[in-house]
């Protein structure tokens, strides 16, 4: 009786897979496949046109729009992922190996959580009083005598860009890097002390190799954040930049999806390309189990 | 004292916008008189009106199914998403509003209605600007832009091409419409601003705003252009790919000089820029130039010589209502007609915007509220919105004057131009710069 109710290995786990697959399949694949057909489609108002067009191809590899795009949105991408390291080292340093109380450690990771606490949106006005020509930073600056004419460049450009999106996402740099150094053992630290290293030494020798996972992990998430944004990019900078994800929604909204799906397919493939070799660097899968 | 005396005011502006609301239910009573069999079958109808934050919202909508024998859902989005879903779902949708910019996407796809235009009560009470394609006084306005006769009328009953001349078939039915120019920070303005041609003038270089897009903001763009003798155009509403081009390069000319400081996307971000002082002359909407005004802050909405940017919104029933339950067909109509018969129009006037029959208007505001908001003439007393806030204190003229001040010198209409693909491929280009 008993032996009709087992299953051999191979069938149980395809019977695991099954239900993954599925969903991968149905919503994942099968949707991407479309949108890589209507990327060789021709369009109208509001219509695509079921003909072969290479059109929207040709237009994303030579005109200097696909460059200028890309160009925006990696400057933005290196200084931002630079910005949230050092910030998000810096913090989870500080939390993980010189507050000693965990009460502490948990305010104190609260209290980085406190801006999510407001909607994304307000939290996007609420720039605005703060880096506008008459707002807060700028008075203060002309109050102190440092500038005499208030400095317009704090808002609707690159620079309150950049803010923003380090505002945004250095919880999203800490918290993985805080993760990896919460599972160094104090003995190495110790063992690396008695041997005399210093405090920077530690950190450089000790530290830095043991968090490549955590960092990974931050990187990814800002380079996903980053380079598949549109709203942020838009409302702080006033709609006066132009990034691959910004174009997108651009033609989205015009109802042109053939190019707005040929530019989709570029941007996908190459966020999965970084996204493959960071994961070439660290087999993150090992590391997180240890 | 003089607190006494603004509270006392206001409440009189309620009782008289209570008055109002009361003539109109007492109005449309009129209408909702059907045979008792007809409101049995019908009670059990439900339709789905999808429109605008303009034209969508639960005062309305409980006001409609107060008013009528059957259920009146309405559902609030963003233009997009609501084009969108008439394009794909149309099915799931049997009334839906929507303006001069989105127009050029119902030619040839089967999905509106024609309207019968014996249908419609109040065709014949209607402004000439739709149903003749002239002004009040008879004289033809701008066509530059799609302007409202250009979208008006089917050429016929399949509803596929649209129709200069007045047929029996209606794309739609207008309920509001508007001039939009710019409005204007006065106490932050080195002069007068006389012409759309200030807006790209070195006085105000990274002080202007314009609208994030194709179909307002490059016609804004391109009346400024025209005004401050940079360009010439055939028709700046629907402009040529050379045009294009050239307007183009010297908008990314003005914005690496830094001229620009923001392009806003929505009512909000315009009334934010405005107000915090980032921008002291933009493209502005009616509404906006008021919420502004309601903040303590001052802002004109002015009159310039190249005339202003006409709008509309129009109201159309779904294709598949003809070819469906004619009971729910019938129930559809009845709830157009209601639209325009008075509570909706009394309430959108409320907030600035015009009706397309101001007769009806007229019958139902308050003498005060239609004469300033129609008439151009001072407030008796303070003006109320719909939500209980004054407006404007008693004294107070609307920015323009009447109704046919404002909105008889359309210069250029909203648009979607012919060359839409070729403008959002160039307007990309103008972003990226």
């Amino acid at each position: 009786m008993s032996s009709s109710m087992t299953m051999s290995p191979r069938a149980a786990s395809w019977l695991q897979a099954t239900p993954f697959t599925l969903i991968m399949t149905c919503l994942v694949m099968v949707p991407l496949a479309i949108i890589l057909a209507v990327s060789f489609m021709d369009y109208g108002f509001a219509e695509i046109i079921p003909e072969f067009y290479l059109g929207n191809w040709t237009d994303l590899f030579r005109s200097s729009l696909t460059l200028d795009t890309y160009r925006t949105v990696f400057k933005q991408l290196a200084v931002v992922w630079t910005i949230t390291l050092l910030l998000g080292f810096t913090i989870s340093y500080y939390l993980i190996f010189h507050v000693r109380s965990n009460m502490w450690r948990a305010i104190f990771l609260a209290a980085c959580a406190i801006p999510f606490w407001t909607s994304g949106p307000i939290r996007m006005i609420s720039w605005v009083p703060l880096l506008g020509r008459e707002g807060i930073v700028n008075q203060a600056l002309l109050g102190m005598g440092i500038v005499d004419q208030p400095i317009s460049w704090l808002l609707y450009s690159e620079f309150s860009v950049i803010v923003v999106y380090v505002n945004m996402l250095t919880m999203a740099m800490a918290g993985p890097i805080a993760n990896s150094m919460a599972k160094i053992s104090p003995s190495i630290i110790q063992a690396a002390r008695d041997q005399g290293a210093s405090e920077w030494q530690v950190i450089q020798e000790v530290i830095i190799p043991l968090i490549k996972p955590g960092i990974v992990v931050g990187t990814i998430f800002i380079i996903t954040a980053v380079m598949g944004d549109g709203f942020l990019v838009r409302a702080m900078s006033g709609n006066q930049m132009n990034t691959p994800a910004v174009a997108i929604m651009n033609e989205i909204n015009a109802f042109q999806y053939p190019p707005a799906a040929a530019k989709s397919v570029v941007l996908l493939l190459i966020v999965l390309g970084m996204v493959g070799l960071l994961l070439r660097f660290v087999d993150i899968r090992k590391e997180l189990a240890r | 004292m003089s607190e006494q005396n603004s509270k006392g005011l206001s409440r009189r502006g309620f009782m008289k916008g209570a008055a109002a609301t009361a003539g109109a239910a007492l109005g449309s009573g009129v209408i909702t008189g059907f045979p008792t069999y007809w409101a049995q079958a019908s009670k059990d109808i439900t339709i789905t009106h999808v429109g605008s934050i303009y034209t969508t919202n639960p005062t309305v909508a409980e006001q409609a199914n107060k008013d009528l024998g059957f259920t009146v859902q309405m559902q609030t989005l963003d233009n997009t998403t609501l084009i969108n879903r008439l394009l794909t779902q149309a099915e799931t949708v049997d009334v839906a509003d929507f303006g001069n910019t989105s127009m050029g996407y119902f030619k040839n796809k089967g999905i509106l209605m024609p309207i019968p235009v014996k249908e419609y009560k109040y065709w014949d009470q209607t402004v000439p600007l739709f149903t003749q394609g002239t002004y009040a006084d008879g004289k033809a306005y701008s066509m530059q832009g799609y302007a409202p006769i250009k979208s008006q009328f089917w050429a016929d009953q399949s509803a596929q091409e649209y129709s200069l001349t007045p047929t029996e078939w209606l794309v739609g039915i207008p309920v509001m419409y508007n001039a939009d120019t710019l409005g204007v920070r006065p106490d932050l303005v080195p002069h007068k601003v006389e012409s759309w041609g200030d807006l790209f003038n070195s006085d105000f270089a990274g002080k202007v705003a314009l609208q994030d897009g194709v179909g307002v903001g490059v016609p804004d763009a391109a009346v400024a252009l025209e005004a401050a003798g940079l360009m010439t155009y055939v028709d700046k509403g629907n402009m040529t790919r050379e045009e294009i081009d050239k307007t183009i390069d010297l908008l990314i000319e003005l914005k690496r000089s830094g001229h620009f400081r923001s392009f806003w996307t929505n009512f909000d971000q315009s009334v934010q820029l405005m107000a915090s002082g980032e921008v002291v002359l933009q493209s502005m909407f009616a509404p906006a130039v008021t919420e502004v005004r309601t903040r303590g802050i001052e802002c004109q909405y002015l009159p310039l010589k190249e005339g202003s940017r006409g709008w509309y919104i129009f109201q159309s029933a779904m294709a598949h209502l003809d070819a469906g339950d004619k009971l729910r067909r019938d129930c559809v109509m009845e709830y157009m007609n209601w639209c325009n018969s008075g509570f909706n129009g009394v309430y959108f006037s409320r907030q600035g915007f015009y009706s397309s029959v101001p007769d009806l208007m007229k019958a139902q505001l308050s003498e005060n509220d239609y004469g300033y908001w129609y008439e151009g003439k001072a407030a008796t007393a303070d003006i109320i919105d719909p939500f209980g806030k004054v407006m404007e204190k008693a004294g107070a003229v609307r920015d323009g004057g009447s109704l046919w001040d404002r909105m008889g010198n359309v210069g250029i209409w909203n648009t979607l131009m012919d060359e839409d693909r070729y403008l959002v491929r160039r307007w990309q280009d103008f972003m990226a710069a």
